[in-house]
Order: structure tokens, then sequence, then C-alpha cells
């Protein structure tokens, strides 16, 4: 755990590319681990509505929370991207900062859908549709951005080269393990976190 | 094929409250009308045509989410989703129902503004037509569901456009690239592939909307 | 037919039902009394499949097309009429010979020259025998009654008490009251909730 964020710290200085590339290592893998969280929340939201899994919604619901936390980073490093490639803070002809918007949207929606209704079965089951709606909507509209940049921006336009040289896939890869890591670890925190609240929700109850 | 007689007699139910309510439709019609006429004074003089086309589509959606948030009013209002939830048929007969009579209603409202669209701002192709009904489609199955799932909430106005803008945007982007591009078949593809996505998981999860 | 051991449901933080343990057989008639708030509206409503305990076992060994609720609300489209609500209930609940039916019950019950008109239009103890035309349309072999006679005028509790003295050997019944001097003629067991 701690391990995984020296890790971070540790991979920085091995890449000296200047500063758009390193933000490109933080960015990336900040938007797979983002991706993970998300599908992750889709998993347990279906085991929660298929098996009726104990527990499973509240593990969806910190995967999505977590999930946003990266959209929200993934959003913020990309801008920072933005910023030293194309000189401005936004950019639509980006399709993964495009993406990344409509998902945070979505999941903040979740939240306020969450938020506005009393904690129970029923509020646990229209989460877990909501979060499979989510899953479902992100290659969808991957596929809608990727359409719709050939009627806003009809000149073509990918820049985005995925060729790296051996070192850099390297500290790509150590970059996501570590990003994954770091999930893993505030996931198991959180959650831990939110299942002492209702352990000791009812215990309180017993003790009525 | 009880099941397609259920959805028949849930949709005949809600066209008929409709009929006897008159509050939902009209509203719409009137609602669809008075936005493309904002729209006019919206758009500076170099707009070009296609900003008005895509004014189009932002008219649709909101016109359409008018009509959602109606859609399961009389269920709420007097707990009559109960009544539906406990019969012996399939709970996803209530949306298909429910979706199909949306359905109903956003064509009516769309044989109107399509027309006014043509009379104020240019000529519609068979492409924004194609695309008009494609994405009714996707409005009603998706739209339907969420409005179940706003109307058990405190906040449900509030609460259905939230839920629905992120999940209108690949309709938007369809419907929009069939009315301007110059390949609208892949627009129109991407409609169906939406709505067939959707519709399938709108239809397996709406029993779990409505029961705890 | 119903199974209760140990039921408990909370709401939110709040605990409604505890330790709820209960049988009815076929032809059994539950009484249910307690005063307002203790949870006779929640209980029938996890007995109906409305809700789902938070913990303990609930069994009802029949599937919805046998089940009548009558809650709180009548559960009918104010815009619909009489007969238009019944047809729709006849339709979902496959009442075999809807319209002879829905006639039938809606005389029994004094509403047959009201039946075009709007539900929206009825008084309360109209509303209130609608409903019960609505819970019995389908023959119901289990009955779940929440405050039956609310509403009801002398008249309408006569027609209740015909209909109730009739079924009481052929369905099962969980009633909720909280006049249960009425209904003890007909109970054969009794649960009293705090």
């Amino acid at each position: 755990m701690a391990a995984a964020i020296a890790l971070i710290f540790f991979y920085a200085p091995v890449d000296q590319d200047g500063l758009n590339q390193k933000i490109f290592y933080f960015h990336v893998p900040i938007a797979f681990t983002a991706y993970a969280c998300f599908g992750w929340g889709g998993w347990k939201a279906l085991r929660h509505l298929w098996k009726g899994d104990e527990g499973a919604d509240l593990e969806s619901y910190v995967a999505i929370h977590l999930g946003v936390i990266f959209g929200l980073l993934t959003l913020v490093t990309g801008s920072i991207w933005a910023r030293f490639r194309w000189g401005h803070w936004w950019e639509w002809k980006e399709d993964q900062l495009v993406l990344f918007l409509v998902l945070f949207l979505f999941y903040c929606a979740y939240f306020m859908l969450r938020y506005s209704l009393p904690a129970g079965p029923q509020r646990a089951n229209l989460s877990a549709v909501y979060a499979l709606f989510g899953v479902a909507l992100i290659p969808v509209s991957v596929l809608a951005i990727r359409l719709s940049q050939r009627f806003i921006h009809p000149v073509a336009f990918n820049e985005h080269g995925t060729n790296m040289a051996a070192s850099q896939f390297f500290t790509f890869c150590v970059a996501l393990v570590a990003m994954l890591a770091l999930a893993a670890t505030m996931y198991t925190v959180e959650l831990a976190g939110k299942r002492l609240d209702v352990h000791l929700r009812e215990l309180r109850e017993a003790l009525q | 094929m009880t099941y397609f007689s259920d959805v028949g007699a849930l949709a005949r139910k809600d066209l008929l409250l409709e009929l006897r309510a008159r509050d939902t439709l009209p509203a719409m019609l009137l609602f669809v009308v008075s936005t493309l006429v904002v729209f006019h004074f919206v758009l500076p003089s170099e707009s070009s045509d296609l900003a008005a086309t895509g004014l189009l589509w932002v008219a649709l959606l909101f016109t359409a989410l008018l009509g959602l948030s109606r859609s399961f009013a009389a269920e709420r209002e007097q707990g009559v989703i109960d009544g539906l939830v406990l019969a012996p048929s399939d709970r996803s007969a209530i949306w298909l129902g429910k979706a199909l009579s949306i359905l109903a209603f956003l064509g009516l409202a769309e044989v109107i503004a399509l027309p006014a669209f043509a009379l104020f701002f240019r000529p519609i192709s068979a492409a924004l037509v194609g695309g008009v009904v494609l994405a009714d489609l996707g409005i009603a199955a998706v739209g339907t569901l969420l409005a179940a799932m706003a109307t058990a909430s405190r906040a449900r106005e509030l609460l259905l456009p939230l839920l629905f803008l992120p999940l209108a945007i690949p309709i938007v982007v369809g419907g929009v690239g069939a009315s301007v591009s110059g390949e609208p078949g892949r627009y129109l593809g991407l409609l169906g592939l939406y709505d067939a996505l959707f519709a399938i998981i709108c239809w397996a999860s709406f029993e779990y909307v409505v029961t705890e | 037919m119903i199974h209760a051991r140990a039921l408990e449901k909370r709401y939110d933080d709040k605990r409604i039902l505890r330790g709820v343990t209960f049988d009815v057989a076929a032809d059994g008639f539950l009484l249910v009394t307690g005063p307002n708030g203790a949870g006779k509206t929640t209980l029938l409503r996890l007995c109906a499949g409305l809700a789902a305990p938070t913990r303990g076992e609930l069994d009802v060994s029949v599937d919805r097309g046998r089940l009548g609720f009558l809650g709180h609300e009548p559960l009918v489209y104010r815009e619909l009429t009489a007969l238009e609500n019944l047809d729709l209930y006849g339709r979902l609940y496959r009442v075999s010979e809807r319209r002879e039916r829905s006639g039938m019950l809606l005389e029994r019950f004094g509403l047959w020259d009201a039946r075009h008109a709007r539900a929206g239009s009825f008084s309360r103890g109209m509303l209130q025998r609608l409903a019960l035309c609505r819970v019995l349309l389908h023959e119901p072999s289990v009955l779940l009654l929440d405050e039956p006679y609310s509403g009801l005028d002398d008249e309408g509790v006569k027609l209740l008490d015909r209909e109730l003295a009739e079924r009481v050997t052929r369905s099962a019944f969980v009633v909720a009251t909280h006049e249960p001097e009425r209904l003890e003629q007909f109970a054969s067991a009794r649960l009293a909730l705090a």
C-alpha cells in the first residue's frame, strides 16, 4: 500500500522527456484505473441484482466513488496535458477527455440518485441498475464521440502516437500498476470504513 | 402472447389517461414550438443553418424530458404502481407499455415540430426524419426507465434530467450527425446500436427498478 | 400458505417490525392489531411482496396471480371509469370472463350505476368499494386487507361482512385493523404488534 505510493514518486524522476510526456504517465494510468473502477462497480452491481450478494451494493458504490475521483483526476491531468500541448486548458478534439467528461457527468448523477433516496433495498437496486447503464454507456460513448468529431472537427486529427520506446513502455506499465495498486488500496480502506459504519449502525439498533 | 396483450392493455391505458386528462401532450406541443421560436432569436445572423439543426435536437430532447417527467405521474400520485407491480404480469410489460405511449406522444409532438422547423429554418431531409425516429426509440426506452427511477426519490423533477442527459449524448450525436453529415448511415447505425443495446438493458432491468 | 419467522423490517434507521413470527393456513384468518405506526401496513406489504424483509424468513406459497392486496390506497386510476379500471386489472390478472365478473362485483358492491363514472368522482366510500371489487376480481386464495372497513358507510360495511363470511373458509386472510371487534367472529389467529 505505502509501497505503491512510493513507487509512484520513485519512477517519476526516471523519465525526463519534458513535462508534456511526464503528465502522460499519470494521465493514462489514471484513466485506465478509472475505467477499472467503473467496471468493477458495474460487476458488483450485476452481482447485487443477479445473485443478491450481500454487501455487493456497498462494494459497487465504493468502486464507483473511487472511479469518480480518478475520473476527476483524469480530467485534471488531461487538462494540464492539453495546456502543455495546445496552449489551452480544454480541448474538445481529445476524444479521451470528452469521454471522461461525459462519464464524469453520468456518475455524478449516480451520486445524486443515491443521495436522494433513503438507504434500503430500493436504493441498492436503483443504483445497481444505473451503474450497469454506465458500463453500457462507455463503449457507446466512445463510438459516439469519435463519430461526433467528424462533424464538429472535420479535419482529421490524430497525433496521439502510441509507439513508445521500450523504456517508456516499461515506465508506463510501472505507472499503471502503481495506479491500480493505489486504487485497490483506497478501495479496501474506504470499503472497510463503510463496513464499519454499517456494523456500528447495526449494533446501535440491536441495543435499541 | 399474454405478454403482448399486457403491454397493449397498459399502453392503451396510458393513451386513454392522456386523452382524458389532456395535460401532457398539449404542453409538449406548445413547448416545442415555443422553443423553436426562441431559437430564432438565439441565432445571430452569421450562424449557419446547421446550427439551427443542432438546436432542433435540443428542442426535441427537452420536449421529451417534459413528457417523461409526467409519464409516471398517475401511478405516483395515487400509488397505483403497486397495483401494477402486484399483478402476475411481467414487470417489464409496465416499462414497454409506458415506453410505447411515450413514443406516441413524442411522435405526435414531432409531427408538429418538424414541419414548424422546416417552416422557420430550413428544409428537413429524409435522413433527419430517420434520425428522429430512431432517436425517439432510444429516448422512450431509456427515458421511461429513468422516469420510473426518479419517481422513487423526493427530488424527482430535478433528478430525471440529471440522470437522462449523459445518456442522451449518444442519441444527440447520432441525430445531429444523421441530419448534417454527408454520410448519415454511420449515425443512423449508432442510433440503431444504442436503441438495441439499451432497450435490452431496460427490458431486463425494469423488474429491479420497481421492486425491492 | 404463509410462514413468517423472526421478520424484521427497517426503513433507513427506523425499525418498523421486529421478531414477527406467524403461520397462516389455507383457510386461516389472521387478525393483525396494534396502534398506528406499529407496522401493520408494513407487514401486509411484506406479505404482498411489495417490500422485502430486512431480516428473517417469509414464505408466501402462492404466486402473484392468486394474491389479493388491499392497501390504504384504492390503487385505481382516477381518470378511468370503474369498469375500465376493473377491465385493466382483469386483463393483467388473466381473469376469465372478466366483463361478467367485473359487472357482477360492481353490482354486489352497489356500484353498478356508477360503472361508467370516472373513479375520480367517487366518494371515499365508493372508492373503497371499488378497491374491494379490484381485490376480489381474480378470486385470490390469499387476501391481504389493510383496514378494509375504512371509509365504508353502514351499507358498505354490510356488503363487506357478507363477502368475508362467504370467503372465509375458502381463502387465507391476513387483515390489519384497529377495530378488531368487527372481525373477531372470523379470526382463527391473532397477532398484536407493539
